[in-house]
């Protein structure tokens, strides 16, 4: 029996030479990834036990970015412990303000991500990083601090699903959709504790990071992990973005490796998707919620604010203004020249939009456009619990960057297909 | 005693838990303040010490944060019972030496208000409510070392330091 590209990538870290769906494995961890929220407990945990060392400084990656800039006085607070231990610690990678920028935005543009190894991250969309051919999955503090400062940890080596994504998709869908559509189809936990890798010819069709935004989503159907193979796309992307170590190795999925089911989706078939409050399964194509009236229209976040959804956005905004509250936030200082530079800020300056500092801001309810109570928000974002953004009585809708962007046109859910 | 409060909800998530308007702190005490305030303002009042929480489906799905155990540690729950968890909670439980219990028929064999005692190494709920018995299967022996440890991080340094 053949394995599948998860669990090739974790027996290798285990030094195994195989392991299978269950097994409890001792993993090698190559990168970890730390921001404002959940390391600043991690380092005091160390700290309180006496074990307070960094297992490698070259392979943890820091970055404020939930509250930064700091919102408050407690926040700051925490990027004053993010930062002291940063530079006491001599993390060679530290990104604080002005080169901070929404992590999972910034750790692949940074080129800290290689096929085949192991990232952790104190964040549930660490799972993000599968797209380029990693197992990569999010943690809590307290594995944080374990991972810090050992350089190993625990996994059950989980089942996968194959997620088989067939045909092209339609003018104005995008990867966003096919998300969407996949939580939809299987529920938030529809995937609990599963590898889900995703396979098909539409994958062909997208850039690296519109594949980002579809393994980004992984956690919200329940995934330990989302991950997509190596390809020439993938590549491509390294070349440009890896830095100081450019060796990785490449794990594909055996042809006879085990799947615990296979979804198919057709993506030819799909239309441009909104999830309705309050749960990302609740997915329903635009025909059948277009019309509800939107107070806000939120573009960015680790899941749709890179520069290809800000091009998007840009594309149907041009010349147009926007009915409701508008907030672009490009989530990395790079995306944010890049937009400054190819002209996108004069468009959104025009359309009467505001342009945000790189931060993961009103995604999470931080700042920089929480909701009212019974205020409604269409949001290229990846959560729409109940408060998330604000307020427990306000709502999110998810959505791509057309979609929010049209809907921020017309103050309503609209199908972005007639601005293109 | 310890009292269960039953909430017939699949998908309690983590910002349900905590919101993330009050992560700006990693502090027990000042979390603990607001524990599942998004979904039941008057949790805190009414959580006694060793209370236990009984949920359906994928609770704890959503954010890593960790915040949303040590909230649930501060208003002293003494476990939750759900029919599952979402895995990043569920692990955060164990690290954090906070009992995890999946009982796949939890919100129909306990009511709001039981009284409860748990027993987790025999893996037994005993309702004194209703006078029953109620089974699950107890966490693996690895998970339970961790939480006698006292979470993660002290498992680590007691098997370093054996």
């Amino acid at each position: 029996m053949g394995m599948t590209i998860t669990e090739k990538i974790l027996a290798a870290a285990a030094g195994k030479s195989k392991v299978e769906p269950g097994d409890l494995i001792d993993a090698k961890v190559d990168c970890i990834m730390c921001h404002d929220v959940t390391t600043p407990a991690a380092i005091s945990m160390l700290k309180e036990k006496g074990i307070d060392k960094v297992f490698d400084k070259e392979k943890i990656v820091v970055t404020p970015d939930h509250f930064q800039p700091a919102k408050d006085i407690k926040s700051a607070e925490l990027h004053k412990r993010l930062d002291t231990w940063a530079r006491e610690k001599g993390i060679r990678y530290y990104y604080p303000l002005g080169k901070a920028g929404v992590c999972h935005a910034l750790l692949p543009e940074q080129g800290h991500i290689r096929p085949g190894e192991v990232i952790v991250g104190g964040d549930s969309h660490t799972c993000t990083y599968g797209a380029l051919a990693a197992f990569s999955t999010g943690i809590g503090s307290t594995d944080l601090a374990a991972a810090i400062a050992t350089g190993t940890l625990w996994f059950r080596v989980p089942e996968s699903i194959k997620f088989v994504l067939n045909g092209k998709l339609g003018k104005g869908v995008y990867s966003k959709d096919v998300i969407l559509a996949v939580i939809a189809k299987i529920g938030t936990d529809g995937a609990l504790y599963k590898a889900m890798e995703f396979v098909g010819p539409a994958l062909k069709e997208m850039s690296m990071e519109a594949r980002m935004t579809i393994t980004n989503m992984a956690i919200e159907a329940g995934g330990k992990n989302g991950i997509i193979g190596f390809d020439e796309i993938t590549k491509k992307y390294l070349d440009e973005h890896l830095k100081d170590k450019k060796e990785y190795k490449v794990y594909e999925s055996d042809k006879d490796a085990k799947y615990e089911q296979t979804i198919e989706i057709d993506c030819s078939k799909l239309e441009p998707i909104v999830a309705l409050p309050h749960l990302p399964s609740g997915g329903q194509p635009i025909s059948k919620c277009a019309g509800i009236k939107m107070d806000q229209a939120y573009i960015g976040s680790c899941t749709n604010g890179r520069i290809e959804d800000l091009r998007i956005a840009a594309e149907i905004l041009r010349g147009k203004k926007v009915a409701i509250r508008t907030i672009i936030v490009p989530a990395t200082p790079v995306i944010w020249k890049q937009a400054k530079d190819e002209g996108l800020f004069d468009v959104f300056y025009e359309a009467d939009c505001v342009i945000s500092a790189p931060t993961c801001g009103a995604c999470l309810g931080g700042f920089m456009g929480i909701l009212a109570a019974g205020e409604k928000c269409v949001s290229t974002t990846n959560r729409n619990f109940v408060g998330r953004m604000g307020s427990p009585k306000s709502e999110v809708y998810l959505a791509s960057p057309a979609t929010a962007a049209a809907s921020a046109i017309e103050g309503k859910l609209v199908d972005p297909r007639k601005y293109l | 005693m310890a009292k269960a409060h039953v909430y017939k909800r699949d998908h309690i998530n983590t910002d349900e838990i905590i919101p993330a308007r009050y992560l700006n702190t990693d502090n027990m005490a000042e979390l603990a303040a607001h524990c599942m305030e998004d979904l039941d303002t008057n949790f805190v009042k009414k959580c006694k010490p060793g209370d236990c929480i009984v949920a359906g489906d994928d609770f704890g799905c959503g954010s890593s944060r960790e915040h949303a155990v040590w909230a649930l540690q501060g208003a002293k729950v003494g476990a939750v019972i759900a029919k599952n968890f979402a895995r990043i909670f569920y692990r955060n439980c164990i690290n954090c030496g906070f009992y995890p219990i999946e009982l796949a028929n939890a919100t129909e064999v306990i009511n709001d208000g039981d009284e409860i005692e748990v027993d987790y190494k025999k893996g037994v709920i005993n309702n004194k409510t209703q006078n029953k018995e109620i089974k699950f299967k107890p966490l693996p022996d690895f998970a339970i070392e961790i939480i006698n440890d006292g979470g993660l991080l002290e498992h680590i340094q007691k098997r370093t330091a054996d």
